[in-house]
């Protein structure tokens, strides 16, 4: 605890659309420590998703620094980038985005396979992360044998299977009924909670904001305000 | 990534959708098949031809009578009696170039043993004409100089006669007339086969060219000879054998420079070689146009890797923000591609090897099946695999992780 995990400063991000430009991140400076549960709400086309995609390194600042466990990402090339996103970086999507020919099981085993670990550790660090969201009876099940909220949590145990260092959440209860929602917030707390995870959520439900420690508020690739949640 | 991995996806992506994959490796398996049957045709054809050159002999000058004029008409070649065995004799001992100079004359005969009789070709020949022509004998021997040089009457006869006459009797020892002139048989040729024109070169009588010309040709034959074989002393000296005996048949018959000469040489060797060379050209050509549906296969492989691709950009984009590189992306596809043209290679080269089986079984074309070309033929699908999956591999490596997670 302490030691920030995550340092933006003075970031910008410029898409240049035909010829129209869009400054989708405007000088957005944020530090986040480790362990802390960040929501991220904002309309659409408030810059919440650019922010996702340079803190998961699929994307580069136009301008500006990000640091991530101290090191300076924003300048690092594509294999570079992968290797990051390997280590550091979990995801979860609206659309859980599993790989649909293959079992839970090996879908957990994803970024495992392209850290080389050897299979058979593979197997175990794999059956344990399904464990932790529930789903150990599921693991030779395909996605489309299995519900959205299962599918979700598949989805979380392979994000978390590395112990990465940053979880990103992009609404991730956008598909599902609200009490599996609470059901996949519970996890997020409890993945805070218990294992320490630093976790960014992007949403625009207060409701679910209200699972964070601290809410960041995204207004015209701006932050408009950052504070913590009340916790009611 | 390591290669097992990928190879593992691969082969999984391919099971689902079995039915693509298999019409997508059936242009391969197509193209491998062909080039493998139509170069075992033509490597078949081209043994053939070697093997009836060896059967010849090598390295052979024909020399023939002329054509000559009498009263405004030309006879043919080999029509007249210009070449003697004066000629021949000359040919052999006085000219550096030539090894052997085998006179012959022939002709047709019924030839009786018994109450058994069978209408064969009768041969004049010296004991040279067996040197050169490599042709032993599988019973017996074959006659001596000494019996050419007394005009003895003995026989030596071919496989096919033997049989027709003797059934499975030993021939040796026995009497066969010919025209009623009673011979000994005393050797049985080795069998020879077909001849390139296709006649039974067994179905034959070889007796000493003497006795042929006193006792069976009538006596226009009596020191004139219907063609002489020559021998050049290796393969490099053909030209100069040939130019050799044309120098000195010139002069022994007094043909003065510039006029038609009453004989022919034709070198035989040269003319195998044409025969050698075109079926090589055939075989070549038809290795290419086979070729051709091998790069038509590989076109389908890089059309079916492209459209995988594109449906697949989602499943690319998750890889990626798992933490593929842009290697392991461009290896998973690579791997799919070679997968694709190695399996229809192998396929290919099975059909291929059958087909041409087949082919001699049914149409009777000699066909030959190399190692070397079924390893090119395997090498070269390989290649096809690697070279038109590069580009949808590389296309799928080089895809926007947040493009292609958007994508659908």
């Amino acid at each position: 605890m302490g030691s920030p995990v995550i340092v933006l400063s003075g970031l910008h991000k410029t898409y240049h659309l035909g010829e129209v430009t869009v400054e989708a991140l405007r000088n957005v400076s944020l530090s986040i420590d480790r362990g802390e549960f960040i929501a991220v709400m904002g309309a659409s086309g408030s810059g919440k998703s650019t922010l996702m995609n340079i803190l998961g390194c699929l994307d580069r600042p136009t301008s500006g620094t990000y640091r991530l466990d101290g090191e300076d990402v924003g300048s690092l090339g594509r294999d570079a980038l992968a290797a990051i996103r390997r280590r550091k970086i979990g995801f979860v999507f609206q659309g859980f985005n599993l790989l649909s020919r293959m079992t839970a099981l090996e879908n957990v085993e994803l970024p495992m396979i392209y850290e080389d670990v050897a299979s058979g550790v593979r197997m175990e660090r794999a059956r344990e992360a399904l464990r932790s969201v529930g789903l150990l009876d599921r693991e030779h099940h395909l996605p489309s044998q299995m519900s959205g909220g299962q599918q979700q949590r598949v989805a979380i145990a392979r994000a978390v299977v590395n112990a990465p260092s940053l979880l990103l959440a992009d609404e991730p209860t956008g598909n599902l009924d609200s009490a599996t929602s609470g059901d996949i917030m519970g996890i997020f707390r409890e993945l805070s909670d218990v294992r320490g995870i630093t976790l960014v959520l992007v949403t625009h439900e207060p409701d679910l904001a209200r699972y964070a420690n601290r809410m960041v508020r995204f207004r015209d690739g701006r932050i408009i305000s950052d504070e913590p949640v009340n916790k009611a | 990534m390591n290669i097992y991995s990928a190879a593992k996806v691969s082969y999984r992506s391919l099971r689902a959708n079995k039915l693509r994959s298999a019409l997508t490796m059936l242009g391969m398996i197509i193209g491998v098949a062909a080039v493998i049957a139509m170069v075992a045709i033509g490597s078949g054809a081209n043994e053939r031809i070697a093997s009836q050159i060896a059967s010849i002999g090598s390295n052979l000058i024909l020399v023939l009578p002329g054509s000559t004029t009498s009263g405004g008409l030309r006879s043919g070649f080999g029509g007249t009696h210009t070449l003697t065995m004066a000629d021949a004799r000359a040919i052999g001992k006085e000219l550096p170039a030539v090894r052997y100079a085998a006179p012959s004359n022939r002709s047709g005969s019924p030839v009786v043993y018994g109450n058994q009789n069978w209408s064969t070709i009768i041969q004049g020949l010296t004991p040279d004409y067996f040197e050169i022509r490599e042709w032993g004998v599988s019973g017996g021997r074959i006659f001596t100089s000494a019996e050419v040089e007394a005009a003895s009457k003995v026989a030596v006869l071919g496989q096919t006669v033997a049989y027709n006459l003797f059934g499975d009797e030993n021939p040796i020892g026995k009497y066969v007339r010919i025209k009623r002139v009673p011979f000994t048989v005393i050797g049985l040729l080795e069998r020879k086969g077909q001849s390139i024109q296709g006649q039974d070169q067994d179905d034959t009588v070889a007796v000493p060219i003497t006795t042929a010309q006193r006792k069976l040709f009538g006596s226009s034959h009596i020191g004139t000879v219907g063609v002489v074989l020559v021998q050049a002393v290796d393969g490099d000296s053909v030209k100069e054998a040939e130019r050799q005996v044309n120098e000195l048949l010139r002069q022994r018959h007094r043909i003065g420079p510039g006029d038609q000469p009453d004989f022919s040489v034709r070198n035989l060797s040269e003319m195998l070689a044409v025969a050698e060379e075109s079926t090589r050209i055939m075989s070549l050509l038809l290795g290419a146009i086979a070729s051709v549906s091998l790069l038509v296969g590989g076109i389908g492989i890089m059309n079916i890797m492209l459209v995988s691709v594109t449906e697949r950009t989602r499943e690319i984009g998750i890889r990626m923000a798992v933490g593929a590189r842009e290697r392991d992306i461009l290896l998973q596809f690579l791997i799919e591609a070679l997968v694709l043209s190695v399996t229809g290679g192998a396929v290919g080269i099975l059909l291929g090897v059958a087909g041409s089986s087949l082919i001699s079984r049914f149409a009777g074309w000699s066909t030959l099946i190399s190692p070397g070309a079924v390893l090119v033929a395997f090498v070269f699908s390989a290649a096809v695999g690697v070279f038109f999956g590069f580009y949808p591999a590389r296309k799928a490596s080089r895809l926007d992780p947040i493009e292609a997670l958007r994508y659908e």
